[in-house]
């Protein structure tokens, strides 16, 4: 009896793992053996070496372009998460009947129904050095000089991040606000605590989790991205997906699948790190 | 049984009467079997036109399936995927790159009808008995091959051709008149602080570091013994200079694709940077002022040529063949040439043109009345003269081609640096 609900057991995972080993674990395990690879200028060829790291970690632009990974995603947390936590709390707190909740959440989502890139790329021309910002900037008689470093800047890749991710941060944090049982927050009032001491002592505990998978979307997304950091700077920064994506388009596929692991294992430590602080399994 | 057609021809003019009769039965199976063939060609942007393919059709009866891709990915599908295409579009430095996989097949230049008036560029080298071949990958040195199976260049004609040449130009640098209100004269200009955060240069690397080359040979910084073929110590210093101009925020981006270079010239974020012609073509068409400034140390030129796929036999490749001769027998070099690229046999070309056409594409005159694009926008008004005047003039100041090096591998790792810097 027992050894035959073990193999309906294993039966019932078996279509997952397949999905998963076929379309997870076979593309990072060959990423990893490619690694390893030697690269002609036009093709590749199946070799042990450590040529592509011994590269990539005696290059200081490596570190550089990790450095500015980190930052990219640091700032861009920072901000999706104070606008998010804004939002959400409005959204839970403030707003008193469930339809106006709903809608004013679907209105969140409205700009996230055009595409990315469309998002991202309509920033270009607003932010321009004869554009509608500079232009209205310059009319109120704030600035006289077109401000340069509107676009292709730090400013303005960060600017488009925040700007495209901070939903991810507003719908987990939302959720869990809105699973808050509202009479400790009355009891907290009862209590004689603050509006202030209310947020910090009760509130935020317990949109900890929200928080922290919203913190690692925005951390994923940002670390991997690419196209965004090209567009946006105008190929004058570089985070680590512009490397890879380079050594694409360069045909050096081993070197990039190198610089490919080495991200995989720093992201994946980073959620390592940030799943010690908080349980998100509660959340699930 | 396709041969037939070729010896129609030849039989008709000779009036030998009973090969004739024998003959001319052969054409309709022809045409017959003809409508089924499908060439696959690919290639970069500039030459993948669908009108191509329609006129292909209606001339010669077959069809042309294009692909267009930027031109790594070209290189890597020449290098890779040999049964995926048929005819390759492609330029000279990336058949440098590609030949020695054996993935194309050499071409009979007795078969081709206007061998002898393709370009001198491309058979000796030399455009005029007087030029001097410039550096970097010159078309000639890779356009021969020994015999049908050489696997390496022969530099001279030996009558196996591996590239037929079919589009070429010679490329400087896009200045805004307008918002410069200077002459502009050499390729220094492109770190004149005076431009700081209104420069740009392409993201390409094997494109974009001979580009960088002239600027620095230009400065008096650097002697190259050859900017097609730098050593590692010619490519660091080129690096040097310009990863230094970036970091004082003299470029204002780096483009990569063709409408991307377009946007920066025509928003004014930037003033003088690196760009093709039909780019400028784009910006004027706005009705924007830009110019293809020609500068005293000449242009960097490229070209690019119809490569057979080494699979190719048989009645296919007889197609290929005649694909080729009508490429060169007029109508597409007409339509390039209106586009303001140069045609490899620009005597066939010119019939297809207009004189006032002809006189301001090919002779640098005066136009005598507007010129349109062949898709119909106007690009000149009567009066206009061609920035950089005549064919001569032009392609006669070439300064180095686009090319592969040996540290090919070297300079792209530290182009990988240079754009993260």
């Amino acid at each position: 009896m027992g050894k035959s609900r073990d193999i309906i057991a294993y039966l019932q995972a078996a279509p997952l793992m397949a999905v998963l080993l076929a379309f997870l674990v076979v593309p990072i395990g060959m990423i990893v053996v490619v690694s390893f690879w030697g690269a002609t200028e036009f093709s590749i060829y199946p070799a042990f070496q450590f040529d592509n790291y011994a590269f990539l970690f005696g290059s200081p632009v490596t570190y550089k372009v990790f450095f500015a990974t980190f930052k990219y995603a640091f700032i861009t947390w920072i901000f999706t998460l104070s606008i998010g936590f804004t939002v959400a709390y409005f959204l839970a707190f403030h707003v008193r009947t469930q339809a106006m909740q709903t809608a004013l959440f679907l209105l969140c989502t409205i700009p996230f129904l055009t595409s990315n890139i469309i998002r991202m790329i309509s920033w270009i021309p607003f932010l321009g050095r004869n554009g509608i910002a500079n232009q209205t900037l310059i009319s109120w008689g704030l600035i006289d000089e077109p401000l340069e470093w509107l676009l292709y800047s730090d400013f303005s890749v960060i600017l488009a991040f925040v700007h495209l991710y901070t939903l991810f941060m507003v719908v987990p944090i939302f959720n869990t606000m809105m699973r808050i049982d509202k009479s400790l927050i009355e009891a907290a009032y009862d209590n004689g605590a603050t509006g202030l001491q209310t947020l910090w002592h009760v509130i935020v505990p317990l949109t900890k989790p929200g928080i922290m998978i919203g913190t690692i979307f925005v951390v994923t997304l940002v670390m991997g991205d690419f196209i965004t950091v090209r567009f946006m700077s105008g190929s004058q920064k570089a985070n680590v997906g512009r490397l890879i994506s380079n050594d694409i388009a360069l045909l050096q596929y081993p070197s990039a699948a190198a610089t490919a692991v080495v991200l995989l294992c720093t992201v994946l430590i980073v959620i390592g790190v940030l799943l010690r602080f908080v349980n998100i399994r509660k959340e699930l | 049984m396709s041969k037939m057609r070729y010896s129609r021809r030849t039989v008709l003019k000779g009036g030998a009467a009973v090969a004739a009769a024998s003959a001319l039965a052969a054409p309709m199976v022809w045409a017959q079997e003809i409508k089924d063939i499908t060439l696959r060609q690919f290639g970069t942007g500039v030459s993948n036109l669908n009108d191509v393919a329609t006129k292909v059709k209606e001339d010669l009866g077959f069809n042309l399936e294009m692909t267009a891709l930027d031109s790594d990915s070209v290189t890597q599908r020449a290098a890779t995927q040999p049964d995926s295409f048929d005819v390759a579009d492609i330029e000279y430095w990336i058949c440098k790159k590609v030949w020695p996989t054996g993935n194309l097949q050499a071409m009979d230049t007795s078969k081709i009808a206007n061998y002898d008036k393709i370009v001198g560029t491309f058979r000796s080298g030399k455009l005029t008995p007087e030029s001097v071949i410039a550096q970097g990958t010159a078309p000639h040195t890779v356009g021969f091959v020994e015999g049908p199976g050489g696997k390496t260049f022969a530099g001279n004609e030996t009558g196996w051709m591996t590239l037929i040449p079919t589009i070429y130009n010679a490329d400087t640098l896009g200045i805004r008149p307008d918002l410069i209100g200077r002459p502009i004269e050499s390729w220094t200009e492109l770190l004149n602080p005076e431009f700081k955060g209104k420069a740009s240069i392409l993201d390409i690397s094997s494109i974009g570091i001979m580009d960088m080359a002239m600027v620095c040979e230009a400065m008096g910084e650097i002697q190259y013994g050859d900017k097609g073929n730098m050593t590692k110590e010619e490519i660091d210093k080129t690096f040097a200079i310009f990863t230094e101009a970036k970091q004082n925020g003299q470029f204002r981006a780096f483009w990569k694709s063709f409408d991307e270079s377009v946007n920066l010239m025509a928003s004014g974020e930037v003033v003088i940077q690196s760009m093709w012609s039909p780019a400028i073509t784009a910006v004027k068409s706005r009705g924007i002022p830009c110019v293809y400034q020609p500068l005293k140390e000449g242009y960097r030129s490229w070209g690019g040529g119809l490569g057979l796929s080494s699979s190719l036999s048989g009645m296919e490749l007889d197609a290929a063949y005649e694909y080729i001769n009508w490429y060169l027998s007029g109508w597409v070099g007409g339509y390039l040439m209106r586009q303001g690229y140069y045609s490899a046999v620009p005597e066939t070309s010119k019939e297809f043109m207009t004189a006032n056409e002809w006189g301001y594409w090919f002779e640098g005159k005066p136009a005598t009345d507007v010129i349109t694009s062949p898709t119909g926008d106007q690009l000149a008004k009567a009066g206009d003269v061609r920035d950089g005047g005549s064919f001569t003039e032009r392609m006669g100041a070439v300064a180095c081609w686009n090319s592969v090096m040996d540290e090919n591998q070297y300079m792209v790792r530290k182009w990988n640096e240079f754009i993260a810097a």
